[in-house]
């Protein structure tokens, strides 16, 4: 069986498979039975000064009755410190090779950041996550996202924690941000040993059309909440990618966004991630889910005679560019296979509506009907391989040009040079 | 002897409910939820009545139930019945794509999820036309007529429609059991098509309450959606005995009597083996029968029963002798049915329906000792009234053009009395069909007389 301990930044784990700071990390009795169910890792709902919630905190987005989408409005910890930090020791002592990292959040004030800091590695954690992403009400009060969104205070108050720190330093950045490279690169200006992203995303999940209230509500008000679950996935995804393949950033990522299963950790981590972390799928499912995610992830990892899982880590990087870096005479068209087709016609009207009308219906003799991809017509959109309710029905198959490769801004440059 | 069977009054009502249930709201969710929504879909070309069916099924998905009900009633009067009664497996759910790749979205289901939203909700799905001054009698309540009577209300005209009966909706209302369809979903339809502003007259038989020149006379035009008459007599000794029973009479008993009332002993015989005699089969065993067989004098292969009625059938026991007819009921001093004589038989060379023939098997003769004897070997055209209304038919099947218009250019016709010769059994869901097409023609007939007026 594959090799899954994983280090991010020097913190080590049995597995990749994190908690992230959040409900399922709430108290001791928690994160212990999370550890009891495999998860190598779990990341401490963040502490600070103790808040008092509102009640109706969560709402999910459904499709096709699943929950794809999910948002909260709770904020940090709303326990004593140090009745966290006694059951953190407790889970230290019971887990000593499980990964324990505290998150946390302070006021922009040196001082209390440097009491904060050595409180919690005290107790014998074995990271700190800095939270500079919670969306909601928090950064109302000059934390959380509102550090985030500027890369000069990420910079300044990483630097705070790393004057005492003893234990790797990961920053956890905000995705309501135009690019986060400019604050994953501050995070490493300031010292940070590993970056951690996304945290949730600005939202606000519906408006019941009955009450015209918004989603969630308390007493008939709302207020933007942070987003997560499966639909923000690629979103997340993006961000991780960007900043693995980008030279000033150049540290260790945990990736957090939508992972639910064993395939999403792989994507994850062929995009640079060392460490994943979960957080709706487990609230959705409980913490059972990861004995799938070890299972398939050790499987994947067999069947390929990979023998560490950070192996894969990264792997994906140098393929993910700049749209002026891709082949234009690289040409796919659509097929349709004719024996598992089953004539739902979505891929006819799909096309015909909304892309490039390359599909036709055809009528055979035997008064039945097939469709046929007009190949010259095609643009190899995908949109029919999509819409395809049938798994490799259509494939996109690749049609040799006959072309050498060339971007872009390879032909911007040839044809400048022409000039 | 007759023996009487013996089944608990509370009994005999639960045996008369509705036994399919209907889909629950995550049921109807997932189901809706799991229609690929086709493009030009192969459901829609194989319903007669040309329902959306997609488009029905999403509105379900989106919660616009009034939207699914509409989409549905709007091209099938009767969807609510033919929700239950369509042979869905043939029409459909047979034509389904994912019956490729996994199973059949249930359809049927899923119509009545909708409908059975809009019949509790209680919300008006359509209204009626603009009068047009023009006024229209319709001969028959049932599918064909309520389905014109709808049609031509929309488009504003004044409709009359004479029901012989005391209750309008014809076989949907008295003609199939009600473990099937429940009465109220008919009468349901026939209220939905009553507050349109057609005028429902019940109890009026022509030629007795109403006379034909008075209606052909009294009316624009006329729609005739007569249907069907009583089984045909079998043609042998003893059917005058006690215990001797029509199937669509039966049927119309246990839907209109107090089931208790309904004596037909223990053991019962079904002639026939069409989806009336399955019903007259199946209704007889809820009713307390003991032994239950239908005979037919063909096989398996040739019975017009759909599989799945014949395949329920199977499930509440009932028995089926193949090769067999019937050539003498025998009664006792009073009258009463005690036994069968019956004949064996084998199958010839095809007849005029392309079936084989059966021929009978010479000495074959035996007996079976029998409470009561059910016909169910089709039913009789109406001949007196279609010759009464002077159309053009052939053996009493009134012959139509493709706007459904007799001989007599201000008659339509639809349903059962315009279905053909052939041994095959007309589907409700053809009756809704005919009668959309019955008052689309006469409105095609006076748009023309319009123009020509303008011009």
């Amino acid at each position: 069986m594959a090799d899954l301990r994983i280090n991010l930044g020097g913190i080590q784990a049995p597995n990749p498979f994190w908690l992230a700071s959040a409900p399922p990390t709430n108290t001791g009795y928690q994160v212990e039975r999370a550890f009891e169910a495999g998860w190598g890792g779990a990341v401490w709902k963040t502490l600070g000064d103790p808040i008092i919630n509102v009640t109706s905190r969560f709402a999910g987005l459904k499709y096709n009755g699943q929950t794809v989408g999910f948002n909260n409005i709770e904020l940090i910890t709303d326990r004593p410190l140090e009745v966290n930090l006694k059951e953190m020791k407790e889970v230290k002592r019971k887990f000593p090779n499980h990964a324990l990292v505290a998150s946390l959040m302070m006021e922009p004030n040196r001082e209390k950041w440097h009491e904060l800091v050595k409180a919690v590695e005290d107790v014998g954690v074995d990271g700190l996550e800095l939270n500079f992403g919670c969306p909601h009400g928090m950064a109302e009060r000059g934390m959380g996202s509102a550090v985030g969104q500027q890369p000069e205070l990420v910079q300044q108050q990483t630097e705070w924690v790393k004057e005492v720190a003893q234990t790797p330093v990961i920053v956890k950045l905000t995705p309501n941000i135009t690019d986060i490279r400019y604050t994953a690169r501050a995070a490493k200006q300031g010292g940070a040993d590993a970056v951690s992203m996304i945290n949730t995303i600005n939202s606000l999940m519906g408006v019941d059309i009955d009450t015209w209230n918004p989603i969630p509500h308390v007493d008939g008000k709302g207020a933007h909440g942070g987003y997560c679950g499966p639909a923000v996935k690629p979103i997340a995804l993006n961000m991780v990618a960007e900043c693995a393949r980008d030279s000033q950033v150049n540290l260790p990522i945990s990736g957090i966004g939508g992972i639910s299963n064993w395939r999403d950790v792989v994507e994850f981590m062929l995009m640079g991630s060392s460490s994943i972390q979960v957080c709706t799928a487990a609230m959705l499912y409980g913490f059972r889910i990861v004995e799938d995610m070890i299972e398939g992830l050790s499987h994947y990892l067999d069947e390929r005679g990979i023998e560490s899982v950070m192996d894969i880590v990264g792997k994906s990087v140098p393929r993910y560019s700049e749209w002026g870096n891709l082949n234009l005479n690289y040409k796919v068209v659509a097929r349709i296979d004719e024996q598992s087709c089953i004539n739902c016609n979505r891929c006819h009207i799909a096309c015909e509506d909304t892309s490039h009308q390359c599909i036709d219906i055809v009528q055979m003799e035997n008064g039945g009907e097939k469709l046929v991809v007009r190949e010259e017509d095609c643009v190899g959109c995908n949109l029919c391989s999509i819409v395809c309710p049938i798994e490799d029905c259509i494939t996109m198959v690749e049609i040799p040009t006959g072309q050498p490769p060339l971007t872009w801004r390879e032909r911007t440059a040839l044809m400048n040079s022409a000039q | 002897m007759n023996q009487q069977a013996f089944i608990p009054v509370e009994k005999l009502k639960k045996n008369f409910q509705e036994f399919i249930p209907g889909l629950r709201e995550k049921d109807a969710m997932d189901e809706a939820n799991r229609c690929l929504y086709c493009y030009d879909a192969p459901c829609i070309k194989a319903c007669p009545t040309g329902i959306n069916i997609p488009s029905f099924i999403k509105k379900i998905a989106s919660g616009n139930m009034k939207g699914s009900a509409r989409a549905i009633m709007e091209a099938n009067p009767v969807g609510a019945s033919c929700a239950r009664v369509c042979p869905t497996s043939e029409l459909c759910e047979g034509a389904c794509v994912l019956n490729h790749a996994s199973s059949p979205i249930m359809i049927g289901q899923l119509q009545r999820y909708a409908t059975d939203w809009a019949m509790k909700n209680d919300v008006a799905l359509f209204h009626k036309g603009e009068s047009n001054g023009k006024t229209v009698a319709i001969i028959g309540g049932g599918p064909a007529g309520l389905s014109a009577a709808r049609e031509l209300a929309r488009l504003g005209y004044k409709v009359t429609i004479y029901e012989s009966k005391a209750q309008t909706g014809g076989l949907n209302t008295y003609g199939i059991v009600s473990f099937r369809l429940p009465q109220q979903i008919a009468l349901w339809e026939v209220e939905q098509v009553e507050k349109l502003g057609v005028t429902i007259l019940t109890g009026m038989t022509v030629g007795k309450n109403i006379q034909v020149e008075e209606i052909i006379n009294g009316y624009d035009y006329v729609v005739l959606a007569v249907g069907l008459g009583n089984v045909p007599d079998l043609g042998i000794e003893g059917e005058e005995l006690d215990g001797v029973y029509d199937a669509i009479q039966l049927v119309e008993d246990t839907k209109t009597k107090s089931l208790e009332t309904i004596s037909l002993g223990k053991r019962v015989v079904v002639i026939g083996a069409g989806n009336t005699a399955i019903d007259a089969a199946t209704c007889s065993h809820r009713l307390g029968a003991e032994q239950v067989t239908i005979m037919y004098r063909r096989t398996e292969d040739e019975m017009t029963a759909y599989d799945f009625e014949y395949e329920f059938a199977k499930q509440e026991g009932i028995e089926f002798r193949w090769l067999v007819t019937p050539v003498r009921i025998i009664g006792d001093e009073r009258g009463k049915v005690t036994a069968l004589a019956c004949v064996r038989m084998k199958l010839g060379e095809p007849d005029a329906s392309g079936r084989p023939r059966p021929v009978r098997i010479e000495g074959s003769e035996f007996t079976v000792e029998v409470d009561s004897v059910i016909k169910a070997i089709g039913q009789n055209k109406l001949l007196p009234l279609v010759q009464s209304f002077g159309v053009e038919h052939v053996r009493g099947v009134i012959k139509v053009n493709g706007n459904n218009q007799t001989s007599n250019p201000k008659i339509f016709a639809a349903g059962d009395c315009i279905f053909g010769l052939g041994n095959a059994e007309a589907m409700v869901v053809d009756a809704a069909e005919q009668g959309k097409k019955a008052a689309y023609g006469i409105h095609k007939a006076y748009m023309s007389t319009r123009t020509e007026v303008l011009a």
